[in-house]
This record gives structure tokens, sequence and C-alpha cells, in this order.
């Protein structure tokens, strides 16, 4: 019997027994999809997240948590605890090893989007992916006190073009009382979407963000005529007392370590210095747990639909101890029926894992666009990788061990039924 | 070699079955279902095999079929001692030799009429080649579902849509295909009624006899021997006790 020809049978046989199939197909399609998912996803927000921040070697800050500095300065999460004086950036600043500095001033909000105060040395120096320079989509840097460059999400989602005149809220909620509305921004510049919380993120000047707490007193706006206008903010000295973060270029990469130890220990404030690198491992690290949750279950249901497959071709043997004693009398052996039972699971394993395989790239491609939109992960578009082909594989080869059972069965079973059938 | 022990093993290869002591049963100290002292077919030979359910006839057709092995005793099938054989040789030998009709059900409902007839080719290339010397695996399925009287049906569609009679004559196309020496027929027309059993025993022996094969045909109805060259009833040879297993 020539191996194509109960091949052959085999499938004619499992198209006959079609919606078991097809059931078994799509509950191990669904799996293989779930399971390649979540990896995409896992490996897609690895990699963002070590894209996020590139090409800067130190980032600076008051003395708290390393985890917290880069949450704070990098992704936009959580709190300063405390600010960095301008004079002790100054002075970091000013050192020898030092090839460039951009600091920032964070607490303001726009609409829920944060607010960011820097110079335009960001725009040269702050780098994200592959040492990738911020690009811009539409018009310029900022140059004015009140001009504003925006990310692409917050470009796209409140749709604000070049000249929008916004107004920019004290605090980081998205609804926010305390509104600086005695002084509007213009819209100068949009930026290309990078992928990280930089698109999330409202630019401003330094002298911007001193420009809209002018007058205040205590956290509390002021009051009616005491408000600055446009002109009496220009008039007035605004020169940044204070920045929340600092981001270090070093001239040699040597130095690192040195320059943080002389940070950690700056006498004059408490201040703290991290490597971006290392803190993304270890905030990779705390998150690694999720995501290693997140693999055992998509594995568990990748088990979960290769038992479903061997319960039903073990179920199937019964109804087809008829279709075994035929074959058996027209001289198939019982090696025949255990490698018929084989290839019809490794047929509904390759359907299913290939069907899997192409219902996530569908899935991913159009959902992608959505999932960088909420959470700035980006997954991937249409891309096989080796690891999806690995999965097919291990599927295939999974089902058609776990096959061996209900083929050892119906072994034993053509063997003691001879050539009688049984219905 | 004496004189007589030359003869029987002559006999032997001219004989379509030859039965000597043999002892079958499930496990190795059990009683025996099958002890057969003797039991001897002529090749050509149409043999009515008479027994009651419960008899051994199933039995006795595994045996002849290679799917079973007798515990002691001879057992030669066209002059082939089964026992020596390894499995995969009886299967093939079954393959090869022999055609085996059921009860009912003899038919894989996902094949077409034409793929259900050439299955027994597919699995013999013995039995391809001579079907290929006859004039092709298509044009004897057709010469052979037409002496069977079924000349009309579309070989490409489904065996569901064939009724029970006309199901039975496929499986006798696909039993004779190929000329296999032994024809075993296991109740074939115990789902027929009564008029078309007697055309169907006597179309199933027309094609054996057209080709020459053995025919076992085993039943309980002993109505439908008459056309038969023997009746041999299995409780006559069969020693073993088979209240138990009734």
């Amino acid at each position: 019997m020539p191996l194509s020809a109960l091949l052959l049978i085999a499938y004619r046989s499992v198209v006959n027994r079609r919606v078991t199939a097809l059931l078994t197909v799509f509950s191990i399609a669904l799996s293989v999809t779930l399971f390649l998912g979540v990896e995409k996803i896992r490996s897609g927000a690895q990699t963002g997240f070590s894209n996020t921040v590139s090409g800067t070697d130190l980032i600076v800050g008051a003395r708290s948590g390393a985890l917290n500095l880069l949450l704070y300065s990098v992704f936009r999460i959580g709190d300063a605890t405390n600010n960095v004086t301008w004079e002790s950036y100054e002075d970091i600043a000013s050192r020898p090893e030092i090839a460039w500095a951009v600091p920032i001033s964070l607490g303001d909000s726009h609409r829920g989007f944060r607010v960011m105060g820097t110079t335009a040395a960001y725009f040269d120096h702050y780098r994200t992916g592959d040492k990738q320079n911020l690009q811009f989509a539409a018009g310029q840097r900022f140059e004015d006190i009140f001009d504003v460059v925006l990310g692409s999400d917050v470009a796209s989602e409140l749709a604000y073009g070049l000249g929008e005149e916004i107004v920019i809220a004290h605090g980081i909620g998205s609804v926010s009382f305390a509104k600086h509305d005695n002084l509007p921004f213009r819209v100068v510049g949009i930026l290309e979407r990078t992928g990280t919380p930089v698109d999330r993120t409202v630019h401003v000047k330094l002298e911007g963000i001193e420009a809209i707490h002018l007058g205040w007193s205590g956290g509390a706006a002021p009051i009616g005529s005491r408000a600055p206008s446009a002109t009496d903010v220009r008039a007035a000295d605004l020169d940044p007392t204070s920045v929340t973060a600092v981001f270090l270029g070093l001239n040699s990469r040597i130095a690192i370590l040195t320059l943080q130890r002389d940070i950690n220990t700056y006498n004059e404030e408490a201040l703290m210095a991290i490597i971006p690198g290392v803190a993304l491992t270890q905030l990779w690290d705390v998150v690694g747990v999720a995501e290693l949750a997140l693999s055992a279950i998509a594995t568990f249901v990748i088990l979960t639909g290769l038992l479903g497959l061997m319960t039903n071709v073990l179920t199937s043997l019964n109804e087809r101890r008829r279709e075994m004693a035929i074959l058996r009398s027209v001289g198939a052996g019982a090696r025949h029926v255990a490698l018929l039972l084989i290839s019809e699971s490794a047929f509904l394993a390759s359907a299913g894992a290939l069907l899997g395989l192409c219902l996530v790239q569908i899935l991913l491609a159009a959902a992608g666009p959505i999932i960088v939109e909420a959470t700035g992960v980006f997954v991937g578009g249409l891309s096989v990788t080796s690891f999806d082909l690995i999965t097919v594989g291990a599927v295939i080869g999974f089902a058609a061990v776990l096959a061996g059972f209900p083929a050892w069965r119906a072994y034993r079973q053509s063997l003691s039924d001879g050539l009688t059938i049984r219905v | 070699m004496d004189a007589g022990r030359a003869e029987a093993s002559q006999k032997t290869a001219d004989s379509a079955v030859v039965i000597n002591d043999l002892l079958f049963s499930w496990d190795d100290n059990d009683t025996p279902l099958l002890d057969i002292a003797a039991l001897s077919i002529d090749r050509g030979e149409r043999v009515f095999l008479h027994g009651p359910s419960g008899s051994g006839k199933s039995t006795l057709l595994g045996l002849l079929g290679g799917v079973l092995l007798p515990g002691a005793g001879g057992l030669s099938v066209l002059g082939q001692d089964l026992a020596s054989l390894s499995g995969r040789a009886r299967d093939r030998f079954r393959a090869d030799h022999l055609g085996i009709i059921f009860q009912m059900f003899n038919l894989l409902p996902y094949l077409s009429v034409r793929d259900n007839v050439a299955l027994s080719c597919r699995f013999s290339s013995a039995r391809a080649a001579r079907a290929e010397e006859a004039g092709g695996v298509g044009s004897e399925t057709n010469r052979l579902l037409k002496n069977l009287g079924l000349p009309d049906v579309a070989m490409e569609r489904p065996v569901t849509d064939l009724s029970v009679g006309q199901q039975q004559r496929v499986a006798v196309a696909r039993a004779l295909i190929g000329q296999p020496e032994l024809i075993i027929a296991d109740e074939p027309t115990s789902a027929l009624d009564a008029d078309h059993r007697n055309i169907f025993i006597d179309l199933l022996s027309a094609e054996c006899s057209a080709s020459g094969a053995t025919l076992v045909f085993v039943s309980h109805d002993l109505s439908l021997a008459k056309t038969f060259d023997r009746i041999v009833a299995l409780t006559e040879i069969n020693r073993a006790d088979m209240k138990e297993a009734v």
C-alpha cells in the first residue's frame, strides 16, 4: 500500500466527518492564535520597552528609586518626589565629560497628555529605537515661549493641526480645574510616530512652563487682575529655578560609572543617576512575572487543544470500527490502521496550526494600530518568525505523538475484532 | 520422503483450505473456541459453511483471513501455511489472494463506487496487475458491476446513495476484482429480502465460477444452501464445547 493512497483514505475519511473535524481544527487554530499572539505581544512589548530611550548614557533626578526615576522621566508614569535645582543642573552639565545635557520639566498636562518642558537640545539628542532621532512630521521646533511641539498621538487623537491654540492645565489629570487659560499656546510642530511615550507628550520650552506658573503661589492660581497677560510674561524673568530630570550624553562611555557614582554622592543636593539600559532591564524583570504567567496560560491552552484533538480521535474509534474492519479485509495491516489515525491527527493539527498562524497575522495586522494607540506596544505586522514555525512544527509533532495512544487502541481493537464488523 | 506424505503435501497445494487438528482459544489456557479435526476444501469448490450464531464462524473466518492465528494444529490456505508467515506477510497474503464480503456495511461511505471497488487493488499490487492484464481496473470494475446487474450505477456516485442490495453487489465486485483465489462471504444476504437473496447468491456463484475462485459462503440459513457443491456444518466439525460462548 503506497503511503500516498493511505493518506488519501485518511483525508477522505476526515472530510466525511467534517463537522467534528472542523471544530477540532478551529479549537487548535484558536489555541495556536492565542499562544502566538501572546508571544508576539510579549516580544513586541519587550522591544518597544528597550527602544523607548537610546543614546542617553545617564538620567539624573532627585534621589528616589531607579525604577521611579525611569518611569516618570521616560515613560511619563508617576511623579517625581522632588526636583533638581537649576544650580545642580548647571554644575553637572558643565563637567568636562558631558557631551550634552537635556533638562526636562514635568507636572502639567493638556487634556490627559503630559506636558514636558525642555530645551531645543532635546530634539538633537533624545533618541528612541535603534538610535533614531526625533523627526518632524510637520512644522518645526519651538522657538517662542508659547510654542508647542506635539507627539503624533496627541495630534491625531485631539485632531490638532499646526497653528492650533491650546490651553495647558496644571496637574496631570485629564480633567483639571486649574487651567492656565490666561496664556494660550500655539502648535508649531508635530513629531513623527516613534512608538514610545514621546508620541503622547506635549513639548514646550522650559520657559513656557515657568511662564504659566508666574504669579502662582502655594499651588493656587493668581486671581482676577493679578493674572499675568502674555505681555507681562515676556517682560518677566523666566529662567527656570528647577527641573524634574536631566538626560545626559557623555563624551566617552568609559566615564559613565564614575560620573554615576559622583552624582549619587553629590553633596549639594540629594540626586541620583541611572543608566537607562540597566534600569529598563530591572523594570522588565518586574513585568516579566506577568509575562511568564501569560506564556504559561497560553501553553496550557495549546495543550488543551491537543488533548481535545486526542479525545476526538479516541471517541471516533468506536464509530470507525466498521471502517477499520473493511480496510483490514482488503489487506490493511494493523499498522496501516495505526498510521491512518496518526496521519489524521497530524493532518488536523497541521490545518489547525496553519490556520492559527494565519489568524494571528490577520488579527495583529488589524488590531496592531489599535494596540499601538492604546499601549504604545508595536506588535509587528505581517511577519512569520522562526518562533511561529517552531510552534507550528511542535503542535503537529505533539499531535502525532499524542495520536499514538488512540492508534495503539485501534491497533489492539483491530487485532481482536479480526474480520468481524462490530457496529 | 515416503509416498504418503508426498501425496498429502501435493493435496495441500491443490486445496484451497486444509485444516488439521486445529485448536483456537483467546488465551492459551482457556477452553478452546474451535477444535476442528479436519476440513479440506478443494480449489474451485463452492462450499456452504453452516452454523448458528456462536458456533465459531467468525473465529474461523478470522483464521482463514490470516487475522487470527491457530493455537495448535495445521492451517493451510491456498497451499500456504499461514502460521509460518509474519503478520505483515499474512496481511499481504489476504490482500493478494482473498476477497471478503461482510453481512452489511461493506463499503467506505466516503469513497465513490469506483474507489470502493478499486480499494482491493490499492492494497495489493498483484491484484492491480491482474486487473490491468484483464483490461484495466476501470473496465474490470465496469464489467463486474454489469455482470452483477448494476450496469447503470454512476461510478462516481457516493455509495451511500445506493440501496443495501446494490451495496452488497458493489462489495462482491470489490471482492472479485483482480481475481483472488478464495472468496469468503460472511452472511452477505442477511440484509436482503428473500427474492434478492437467491438472485444475489446466483450472481455470486456465477462470478466465482467464471473466475475459478473458491467460494466459502457462511450462513445460519440452510434454505440458501441448495445451489452449493457441498454443505459443511460447523457444529459437526467443531468439537469444542460452544455452550458457554452461546
